[in-house]
């Protein structure tokens, strides 16, 4: 496609007016700008919308902070306590175990390890349908296996993180650089040996404070696995949600908040001790 | 010649112990959340089972309808939560950008932020079906909080990290503050910012197809009645299907990108293009 502006813009130069983008770059940016209000419109105008239910939504809210207040506090001591550490565990375990999986596929995918394109693609497969799947549904599948409790969490916050350490780790692989890489191949040092000195020490950073941010998330996901009974604090709010006793919902959500806002901070903390 | 000098690789004792200790850990965390092995063998051969009963999937007339009907729907979940999010997300972002804004107007639009990221989606909306009742409407609350959380955080860091020389000329120039802000500042962050965005709708229609569980609307609610019923080859079907939706959004955000980053053109894509290397890698992931 010519751009027609382009012939009469060579004829009066003088008038000649600057863009910034040609005007087939300009149709697609605008083409996508209309699919963009046009899919928001018919979303819009298709979802099922009850405006009854909205209208008393302010009640409701109002009805809900009454109820939450005052916090029934000893729930903490007879059921929180222990599911929260539970949670950690799940957190803390499941992270441990991605870790110890998501570390082969990232170097499977990493093209300059493994020089064979077939195996890399495997690899990145395997690392999409691990994000793909939410961690709720990996739950649900693993309670299936394993029935419900802790065992079916962790293993859900392990899949489910394989996809985020092991992106994150083939790539930190792929931008190594070659010198030190070669330098090990040259005096004729074993395969394993180029990996431990050669690679490891140019991804060692990145691969810490990706195993932090990982966990860090994790805490995050694992209290709400419980929900779909697969151990931890959510637990404790679906007992306490079912039974409508909004005082003690109040406390899981509170301890949710502290625990989530210490585990960014002891992330930030070690980051700038230790990277 | 003199003796080798010291070991060139020296035996790290703090991290020996780190190891022994987070070994120690596991060990303990794994007694104390009642890991055993007969439970993992007993749980393998269930596996078997389950496995065995989910192929092949159900894509037969009635139960393909819902699918289309949940996914429909999670679909105009994700897109309308990441409109409103994207559109209050802007001015939250700007607000706490330390660079433009004073203390007094950073610091409740932080708390703002950290407020919505602190709690999982899921939780969100499980308070949102409380105050709106079930339906998709909790779902979009809930994924609009989610989203302001994310952009604008991300858009606040990305507003820090700017060159104010730029900014300061166009103020030199007498510009007002959104002259200021449309010319000088958005255009530095408008790439970043147009990646945040994608990322966020990929990510709200991760979590759109999941908020369903607590009934907020959504092809989730379908799938968790039919883990309940132990249906378990429509659930297999559900998973497939949103799987693939999600690989469809991820290549229309890559498409997008290339468009506004790299300024990709229709004849780009078929040879004409002048980067040609960037162009081959994507008809390769393709």
């Amino acid at each position: 496609m010519s751009t027609p502006d382009a012939t009469t813009a060579g004829m009066n130069a003088i008038n000649r007016e600057w863009r910034r983008f040609t005007f087939e770059q300009r149709f697609i940016r605008f083409a996508f700008y209309f699919i963009a209000v046009a899919a928001l419109v018919m979303s819009l105008r298709h979802i099922e919308f009850i405006p009854e239910f909205l209208y008393d939504a302010p009640a409701q809210v109002q009805d809900f902070f009454a109820r939450m207040w005052p916090m029934d506090t000893a729930y903490y001591g007879k059921s929180v306590h222990d599911a929260l550490i539970e949670t950690l565990n799940i957190a803390t375990l499941g992270t441990l175990l991605s870790i110890l999986l998501a570390v082969p596929v990232g170097m499977l995918a990493a093209n300059n390890l493994v020089p064979f394109a077939p195996l890399n693609y495997f690899a990145k497969l395997i690392l999409v349908s691990s994000r793909s799947v939410n961690s709720l549904v990996w739950a649900l599948l693993f309670i299936a296996v394993f029935g419900p409790g802790a065992l079916a969490g962790t293993l859900a916050i392990a899949f489910r993180s394989i996809g985020f350490v092991g992106k994150l780790f083939g790539e930190a692989l792929e931008e190594c650089q070659r010198g030190p890489i070669e330098a090990l191949t040259a005096v004729g040092a074993p395969k394993a040996s180029v990996f431990t000195k050669g690679y490891w020490p140019q991804v060692k950073p990145a691969f810490w404070s990706i195993a932090l941010f990982r966990w860090d998330i994790n805490v995050r996901e694992s209290a709400v696995l419980g929900l779909v009974g697969a151990g931890g604090i959510g637990m404790a709010m679906d007992t306490a949600q079912n039974l409508f006793r909004w005082d003690q919902v109040a406390v899981v959500l509170l301890t949710i908040f502290v625990v989530v806002i210490l585990a960014e901070l002891i992330v930030t903390y070690i980051r700038k001790k230790v990277l | 010649m003199t003796t080798l000098p010291r070991n060139p690789f020296p035996v790290n004792w703090p991290a020996r112990f780190g190891w022994l200790a987070l070994a120690a850990y596991v060990v303990w965390a794994a007694a104390q959340l009642d890991f055993t092995w007969s439970r993992f063998v007993s749980g393998l051969d269930n596996a078997q089972r389950f496995l065995s009963r989910m192929f092949p999937p159900n894509f037969s007339g009635d139960k393909w309808e819902m699918i289309v009907k949940g996914l429909t729907e999670s679909l105009e979940i994700a897109i309308i939560a990441s409109a409103i999010g994207i559109i209050i997300a802007l001015p939250i972002g700007l607000m706490s950008a330390r660079n433009l804004s004073p203390v007094w107007i950073s610091w409740p639009a932080r708390l703002v932020i950290a407020l919505c990221r602190s709690f999982h989606p899921v939780i969100v909306a499980i308070i949102f079906v409380k105050a709106v009742g079930f339906g998709a409407i909790a779902g979009i609350g809930a994924l609009v909080i989610a989203s302001i959380g994310f952009i604008s955080k991300l858009f606040a860091e990305a507003i820090e990290e700017i060159s104010l020389k730029q900014v300061e000329a166009v103020r030199a120039s007498g510009a007002s503050f959104f002259n200021v802000l449309t010319y000088g500042v958005l255009p530095q962050v408008f790439g970043r910012f147009l990646g945040f965005c994608t990322y966020q709708l990929d990510s709200n229609l991760r979590n759109s197809t999941m908020v369903g569980i607590v009934g907020a609307g959504g092809v989730g609610g379908t799938l968790f009645a039919a883990f309940q019923r132990f249906d378990y080859d429509f659930v297999l079907a559900i998973l497939i299907s949103i799987i693939s939706l999600i690989f469809a959004g991820e290549i229309l955000s890559n498409i997008l990108r290339a468009v506004f980053l790299d300024n990709k053109t229709i004849s780009g894509w078929f040879g004409k293009g002048t980067s040609t290397t960037t162009v081959a890698k994507r008809g390769e992931e393709e």
